[in-house]
């Protein structure tokens, strides 16, 4: 359904690595309710490998199963293997995902890959402690054109309202 | 496979019975064009203009006004178009609301193309629009007023008679989008004042792709498809009589079961509603009472749409939801950014849409699967907790 391959359906379905690290040695959170899609994944580290991973994610069933990959990819692995990780590798992961569904395979890569900056920020004394950076939304926006913090999609046509400050555009 | 349990008749109503019956019917026997002047057309216009006779039955209005199209879309963009040409010289400017169906907002967004003018009215926290306000709206250059009779998201039921009135006295014309509502709730377009209705057979147990746009006797409007004199040289092309065959006995149904059926609609909808109101964090959209009978609008706070439809899903339940992601636009629902709701509940609106096929164990049944959905899903949020204040 939905043209989810069987993959995508058994990672949504049966998520792997859901939840929370408390302490955690690097948090990553991404995206924006806005688009409908906002990911945080967490991660303890140990001798440089990702001992544990875990993810909270508010999205569809690609956003999910994204999440859910990401993890199961990562875990273990060192930090460097971990950064090697992709959008385009997980969606390979999973089989594929629907055109329209490629932006959501973006938070997981990038979420896992704040979590490590984090780590490091943390560990080179760059911050005092694991504090995830909070996407905000948009205070502002260009005259005339709307675009989403999360996936820089610009919106070409005249929308009848803006969805960052969700003023009528319409007069 | 488990049972399938249809709660999304807002998209398409299952075909009635009666109505397979006749479409059958005529797929075996009937295939000829109206127009033609032999026993074979005749039978087809005998057909088609029962058919006419009927929908016309269904909304007060006189067989001669209708003209059948192939659904909501295409009437609506008759009547929106079709004014906004035959009128330009008198004036280039269009009343509308925030909260309109994407096929009025987009043939208006191509009128501006072409130098029209557009006023968008908001509503209230109900979805109403403000009589009023729509009257403050207008000026010597208004053409037409466009108003939906009831949307088709979260189900509030406009005040158009009081609508009409104003347009009325001031001359100017007025469509109604009652997609949603013709064939579910009692439609009069005397009552209401309404020069142009669009409705759509999908919405009472007909089948999809057929439709029909009433226009009021002397209104000035020019085709939208140009070609052959058919429908009263307002509407080329040769019809589509299987559907319209099905929608005339679709019409007819409607008419005489209307109220038992709005009866059997509310009871379901007061059982459900009910039900919802039991999980926490769960808001209810449109109006309590000027709402369709068979609609709710429910938004999970916390959870997205498409992960719940896709969870429904696997257990056979079918509903739908404007999900940023599930309509693949990447935005907001704008109706439901045009009631305050903020992003976050908007993206987790479910909309549960009844049909007389539906029964109380289907709702029981619905209900406990999406409560299974809602506690799985919210374990996963990031914000279920956050919104609790927790961490």
């Amino acid at each position: 359904m939905a043209g989810y391959s069987e993959a995508v359906m058994e990672h949504f379905k049966n998520p792997r690595n859901v939840g929370r690290i408390q302490n955690a040695d690097g948090i990553g959170e991404v995206g924006n309710p806005v688009c409908g899609d906002m990911m945080t994944i967490t991660i303890k580290i140990k001798e440089d490998r990702i001992e544990d991973i875990k993810f909270e994610t508010f999205g569809c069933g690609a956003a999910i199963a994204v999440s859910s990959m990401v993890t199961e990819m990562a875990k273990g692995k060192t930090l460097e293997e971990a950064l090697q990780i992709t959008n385009t590798s997980v969606a390979a992961e999973l089989g594929g995902l629907p055109r329209n569904k490629l932006h959501c395979s973006n938070l997981g890569a990038d979420a896992l890959r704040k979590a490590i900056t984090n780590y490091y920020d943390w560990k080179e004394g760059r911050v005092k402690e694991t504090r995830g950076g909070k996407v905000e939304p948009l205070e502002k926006h260009d005259e005339g054109r709307c675009y989403c913090p999360y996936c820089q999609l610009e919106l070409p046509e005249e929308a009848p309202y803006c969805t960052n400050c969700g003023k009528p555009t319409v007069k | 496979m488990e049972k399938t349990i249809y709660l999304d008749s807002i998209s398409a109503t299952p075909l009635h019975p009666e109505v397979r019956k006749v479409m059958i019917e005529y797929l075996e026997k009937g295939f000829g064009n109206p127009i033609s002047q032999h026993r074979v057309g005749d039978e087809a216009s005998g057909a088609l203009e029962a058919a006419r006779a009927e929908v016309a039955a269904l909304i007060n209005a006189s067989p001669q006004e209708i003209v059948f199209t192939s659904g909501g879309t295409e009437s609506i963009n008759h009547a929106i178009k079709g004014v906004a040409f035959a009128m330009a010289e008198k004036g280039k400017h269009i009343v509308t609301s925030n909260i309109e169906h994407q096929a009025v907002l987009r043939s208006l967004r191509s009128l501006k193309k072409l130098g029209y003018h557009l006023t968008s009215v908001p509503v209230d926290e109900y979805g109403l629009v403000d009589p009023k306000a729509i009257e403050k709206a207008m000026t010597g250059e208004t053409i037409l007023v466009s108003i939906q009779h009831a949307n088709n998201e979260i189900g509030t039921i406009e005040p158009i008679a009081e609508i009409g009135k104003i347009t009325r006295k001031r001359g100017t014309l007025f469509h109604t989008d009652a997609v949603a509502s013709t064939g579910v709730v009692p439609v009069d377009v005397e009552a209401m004042g309404v020069d142009l209705l669009s409705l759509a057979a999908n919405q009472f147990g007909g089948p999809s792709g057929v439709g029909a746009l009433y226009i009021r006797s002397k209104t000035k409007i020019v085709p939208l498809l140009d070609g052959g004199i058919q429908e009263n040289n307002l509407r080329a092309g040769t019809q589509n009589m299987l559907g319209i065959v099905g929608m005339g006995k679709a019409a007819e149904l409607a008419r005489e079961e209307m109220a038992t059926r709005t009866k059997d609609l509310l009871q379901l909808k007061k059982a459900f509603t009910e039900r919802l109101m039991s999980i926490d964090e769960v808001v209810l959209n449109g109006h309590p009472t000027r709402c369709l009978p068979n609609l709710i609008s429910c938004s999970v706070k916390y959870v997205e749409g498409e992960s719940m439809v896709l969870m429904l899903d696997e257990e056979g339940i079918c509903v739908s939801t404007r999900s940023a992601c599930a309509t693949g636009s990447l935005r907001a629902s704008h109706v439901l950014i045009s009631i305050g709701l903020d992003y976050m509940t908007t993206q987790g609106t479910l909309i549960f849409s009844f049909s007389m096929n539906n029964t109380l164990e289907e709702i029981d049944l619905a209900f406990a699967a999406l409560k299974r959905s809602v506690e799985f899903l919210r374990k996963i949020s990031p914000l279920y907790q956050k919104g609790k204040g927790g961490r």
